[in-house]
């Protein structure tokens, strides 16, 4: 396990490193230093601003240089560079996104995983029945949905016609209050974000845990528990549940990943300003720190929740260990 | 006459790797070829029936966008500020003269439609086409040669996975925007198959490694390497034919998948550009105004959207279930 460990962690700064990379060389190789000097420093910068800024990422040395003085300064420092743009540090603008953003994602998240284990275990167990059959029907119209449109349908008929007609349990889009100030609030607030990102999630989640349970009921272990007389329930959870979640496991890290990095549609659909929503704006607005800054935490995001999930895989299923 | 039996092995091979099961064992002894089997299959399955004849619909309709833009006397560009556009130059209902409303610019809703499913499914079928052509050639790469040349191609995949790729969307389109990426890769259309074509190959080509691992170890690999085969003609000859099975049920379930992909670019706005019809760009036109009445304008393009990305999905999982003649078990 420890072996497996340390290999799975330093691939993991290895791709991560890479990725920083990739980012320094789409912003500051692609345009040239000059370009990148006089977007950086904004419309309105004279030239000896761009020339400071020129200086302080030391953009007229040769490539590598720039692109250990950017690393250095990420590792070491936590320095994402300045918000030139909004005038504040970028990890200010971050931490201020990164709540909104981390919100959305874990209440989404517990939500599509009780939904789609449920749905999904419950047409396992019942297969062939009617509520499979519905279930199964549900799961790939969700599947099929655009994330765009469900959250549009939702404010369409959970807030305009209902709010229209005199019943305004949904509160508008862009609404938001921090957990710390009421929970209660915070949780109303974020319903249909939460409600949009589950559904269309939790699809995925009742088709793989369906999928993985049949394939397990399949197994000679699970004859060998049934005909020992073990209770059905016990051979449901105990013996095939545990090994059906690890493709779940592993879909989980990389959708939670994906969305940390900024639920890009969702928080668009709805006005939420996080990471996605923020990345947009500084991208319209030609605020290039902000934007590599949030491509970053992304990023980071999507390899450590990878890590997490091959390092749960083998955790759920020895078998992983060995290889 | 020693290919010929490694060939008609492969190909059962190709659907046995995959999920190996007593029924496709019987079938094969009655000597039908498993493409056979797999189409009757296919055909005997309603849902799968209707979901292709409802596909070709679109295709049509895609294709006979300009005929029925004549018919009507609408033309997709042509905007009807007069009768298309209330006096407060909002959008107009449906109506006997538009069938489906009109959009915010007072354009023909239903011909806009109509020549958004070109869109759709070009983007579709061609960034699909990109996603399977890489992934395949990698991933074969990766599960034949193994040794540096696996673990370089790993690390690329893991590399690709941990792209956030609707912000690296955005911001190549803003790029792109300001100049042509590399010259000639512009905003619209090319960025939008190549951004979706390219972040595919990571899923395809580890299904194709996987794939070529097992398929590597068959008897009749070993065959072809007795008889003097190189390993090009082993990997071309002898190894793909068997992963086409695989493929095609991964390509018919990938290409819904790309249709929502490039939609949600167009509804960030860093899709397909204006003039052109697209429904990812209507929704996002619409999302706009529709809370002060114009609803058409939104559920029109959305219904499209969705009933094309659905049926590409029912049809696509039939494909799976006639290839993997194990679903017959349970579904």
């Amino acid at each position: 396990m420890a072996r497996f460990l340390i290999r799975r962690v330093s691939q993991g700064l290895f791709v991560l490193l890479l990725m920083t990379f990739t980012i320094y060389a789409i912003f500051f190789l692609g345009p040239g230093p000059q370009q990148v000097a006089r977007v950086l420093a904004g419309k309105e910068a004279t030239p000896a601003q761009i020339a400071a800024i020129a200086a302080h990422f030391e953009l007229n040395q040769p490539w590598y240089v720039a692109y250990g003085h950017f690393l250095a300064q990420i590792f070491f420092h936590g320095n994402f560079g300045y918000d030139y743009y909004n005038s504040v540090p970028v990890t200010t603008s971050i931490m201020q996104a990164l709540p909104i953003t981390l919100s959305l994602v874990i209440g989404a998240a517990i939500l599509w995983l009780a939904i789609g284990l449920f749905t999904g275990i419950v047409s396992a167990v019942k297969t062939r029945s009617f509520a499979d059959r519905a279930l199964t029907a549900q799961a790939l119209l969700f599947y099929s949905m655009p994330v765009f449109v469900l959250g549009l349908l939702f404010i369409w008929i959970g807030y305009s016609v209902l709010t229209t007609h005199g019943v305004a349990i949904f509160p508008a889009p862009g609404s938001w209050t921090p957990f710390t100030t009421n929970p209660l609030a915070w949780a109303h607030d974020l319903i249909l974000p939460w409600l949009t990102i589950a559904l269309v999630s939790a699809a995925t989640y009742t088709r793989l845990t369906r999928g993985a349970m049949l394939d397990v009921f399949g197994e000679d272990y699970i004859r060998t528990a049934r005909s020992k007389g073990m209770p059905e329930k016990r051979v449901i959870v105990v013996h095939n549940l545990r090994a059906s979640l690890t493709p779940v496991v592993t879909q989980f890290g990389l959708d939670v990943g994906v969305l940390l990095g900024g639920a890009i549609i969702t928080e668009t659909v709805f006005s939420l300003p996080g990471l996605g929503w923020t990345a947009i704006k500084a991208i319209q607005s030609q605020d290039l720190p902000l934007v590599m800054g949030i491509t970053i935490v992304a990023s980071v995001a999507v390899v450590i929740l990878n890590m997490a999930a091959d390092i749960m895989y083998a955790v759920l299923d020895p078998r992983v260990r060995i290889h | 006459m020693s290919f010929n039996i490694s060939g008609a092995t492969a190909q059962v091979e190709a659907v046995s790797v995959a999920e190996p099961s007593v029924g496709e064992q019987q079938k094969t002894i009655q000597g039908k070829s498993p493409w056979v089997l797999a189409s009757r299959r296919l055909r005997r399955d309603r849902a799968s029936m209707i979901s292709l004849g409802i596909i070709i619909f679109i295709v049509v309709c895609a294709i006979a966008a300009p005929v029925f833009a004549a018919i009507t006397g609408h033309g997709n560009m042509t905007q009807y500020n007069t009768i298309g556009r209330t006096p407060a130059g909002q959008p107009v209902g449906p109506s006997s003269t538009f069938w489906l409303g009109t959009d915010s610019q007072g354009r023909d809703l239903l011909v806009r439609i109509m020549y958004g499913a070109r869109v759709s499914l070009f983007v579709g079928v061609a960034a699909t086409a990109v996603t399977v052509i890489g992934g395949t050639i990698l991933g074969l790469a990766a599960g034949f040669f193994g040794g540096w040349i696996d673990s370089v191609i790993a690390r690329f995949f893991d590399w690709l996975l941990a792209i956030p790729f609707l912000l690296l969307a955005i911001a190549l389109f803003s790029v792109a925007v300001q100049s042509p990426i590399f010259g000639f890769i512009g905003p619209g259309l090319p960025i939008v198959i190549i951004v979706l074509g390219f972040f595919g190959w990571a899923s395809v080509g580890r299904i194709v490694r996987g794939q070529v691992l097992s398929i590597k170890e068959k008897e009749y690999i070993e065959a072809a390497r007795a008889l003097g085969a190189g390993p090009w003609r082993i990997m071309f000859i002898d190894v793909l034919p068997n992963l086409l099975a695989p493929l095609i049920v991964y390509t018919t379930l990938l290409i819904p998948l790309t249709i929502v992909g490039a939609a949600s670019l167009s509804f960030l706005g860093v899709g397909v550009q204006p003039p052109t019809a697209d429904w990812g760009q209507m929704i996002n036109d619409a999302s706009g105004m529709f809370l002060y009445g114009s609803w058409w304008y939104l559920l029109f393009p959305s219904l499209a959207l969705l009933i094309t990305t659905l049926v590409f999905n029912i049809f696509g999982d039939g494909v799976r279930d006639a290839f993997d003649p194990r679903g017959d078990l349970y579904v």
